[in-house]
């Protein structure tokens, strides 16, 4: 099975596969080295080709609506880059709220006790909004925590992929899969000034980051 | 002709982006910079909308594939920093691929030759002109040392927005067979290009 998918590193490469393959092949690409490297190479030489046609001119029509189009998304999309440290500082106030809600109602919906609760429950808890997303997390002050999180389900062949960000490293903290409340207990304590931040990765997850996360937390205290 | 009009002034005036390499632009572009933008749109738009075309036949399609693809250039410049790749590798790549998903979403009839040129591009600047013609007959000239039955992978493949399957399927032979065509086009032509570009900058 392996063989069959790194062959389909050059029909890959000239956008040449179906969407099943092409599924299958990104899910395979995340794992092996070796396609990724061949992947490049191969990339560069297809992309080469694209100076084989005579260059022509488009209308001058298209820059304008191009950077017009841009200019008016500049407006409402905050560019990720800004959130490098991945600390989302906490925005609105109704993010917050909903953050909160979306806890408590976790906390005093569910008849047992979950890992939330649980960890709520502890003397000196903190909930924390999570930035980007409906959603916060619960710290206990030894670092035990839990994530509770609403998103959409994840996209065909793609997971959720929660993950512990420190400034030096960063280590996988679960998979999940959307479509519902989502909560679970990481799988580790955090220590102090981590981050819990949430990207979105093929599916059966990353070792580390492939895509920026969209959901972070503040950093733990 | 009011769009014009009413645009702003043409950002070249500010600041002079022509030193920066493709890289930096991109670097900028993933700060929102509309400059950048517009200068990686000056010099790839060109070359993108030709290709575009190639696929498409069609010129709205072009510019619908060439407006995507610079679009999503500017959502996602911030990606392009992690991939190990050339910026007009990537940039090509996302025309390449928002070209073939049009193409393949309308159906249109592919690998077909193309009736009649398009119209040659306006002239830009002088330099740029010549490294898209120096790039153009590097890349022409290698297809021409491909054999035929790697040529046409490409042609197909790549030109025609056929997938694998469907390229087997046209040409009557094994699905193995188109791969390790490609496989093996792809690896001469990378070759075949790193050698032109290697002997170009050593004459020159």
């Amino acid at each position: 099975m392996a063989e069959e998918l790194h062959s389909l590193v050059a029909p890959y490469a000239l956008d040449a596969l179906d969407a099943p393959d092409e599924r299958s092949f990104e899910q395979h690409l995340a794992l092996c080295e070796r396609c990724r490297e061949e992947l490049a190479a191969l990339r560069e030489a297809a992309a080469a080709l694209a100076y084989g046609p005579s260059p022509a001119a488009p209308s001058p029509q298209l820059k304008e609506r191009i950077l017009a189009q841009a200019r008016s998304e500049r407006t409402n999309v905050v560019p990720l880059r800004r959130r490098r440290s991945w600390a989302i500082p906490l925005g609105a106030a109704a993010a917050l709220a909903a953050a909160i809600a979306l806890a408590v109602g976790i906390a005093t919906r569910s008849s047992g006790e979950n890992a939330f609760t649980s960890v709520l429950s502890q003397p000196g808890a903190k909930v924390i909004k999570m930035g980007g997303g409906s959603g916060a997390l619960a710290v206990a002050p030894d670092g035990e925590a839990a994530l509770a999180l609403r998103l959409p389900r994840a996209p065909a062949g793609k997971t959720y992929e929660a993950w512990i960000v420190r400034p030096n490293a960063i280590r996988p903290a679960g998979l999940f899969g959307g479509g519902k409340v989502t909560v679970f207990r990481l799988p580790r304590r955090l220590p102090r000034g981590s981050v819990v931040a949430v990207s979105i990765e093929r599916a059966g997850g990353a070792r580390k980051p492939t895509q920026k996360p969209f959901i972070a937390s503040a950093e733990t205290t | 002709m009011t769009v014009l009009l009413a645009a702003p002034p043409p950002v070249k005036a500010s600041r002079n982006l022509a030193p920066l390499s493709d890289e930096a632009l991109l670097s900028l572009v993933a700060s929102s910079d509309e400059a950048a933008l517009a200068e990686l749109y000056d010099r790839f738009g060109g070359v993108a909308y030709g290709l575009a075309l190639r696929i498409l036949r069609d010129e709205s399609l072009a510019q619908d594939a060439v407006q995507e693809a610079f679009l999503a250039v500017w959502r996602t410049a911030d990606r392009f920093l992690a991939e190990r790749a050339r910026a007009s590798t990537w940039i090509l790549t996302l025309v390449h691929r928002r070209a073939v998903d049009l193409v393949r979403r309308e159906d249109r009839r592919r690998g077909e030759p193309l009736e009649g040129a398009p119209e040659p591009a306006a002239p830009g600047t002088v330099e740029e002109e010549a490294t898209v013609r120096f790039q153009r007959r590097v890349v022409q000239e290698a297809l021409r040392q491909l054999t035929p039955e790697q040529r046409e992978a490409l042609e197909l493949g790549y030109y025609g927005g056929l997938t694998q399957s469907e390229l087997a399927e046209r040409l009557g032979q094994p699905l193995g067979t188109i791969k390790s065509r490609m496989f093996t086009a792809l690896g001469r032509l990378r070759e075949l290009l790193a050698q032109a570009g290697l002997e170009e900058s050593l004459t020159s």
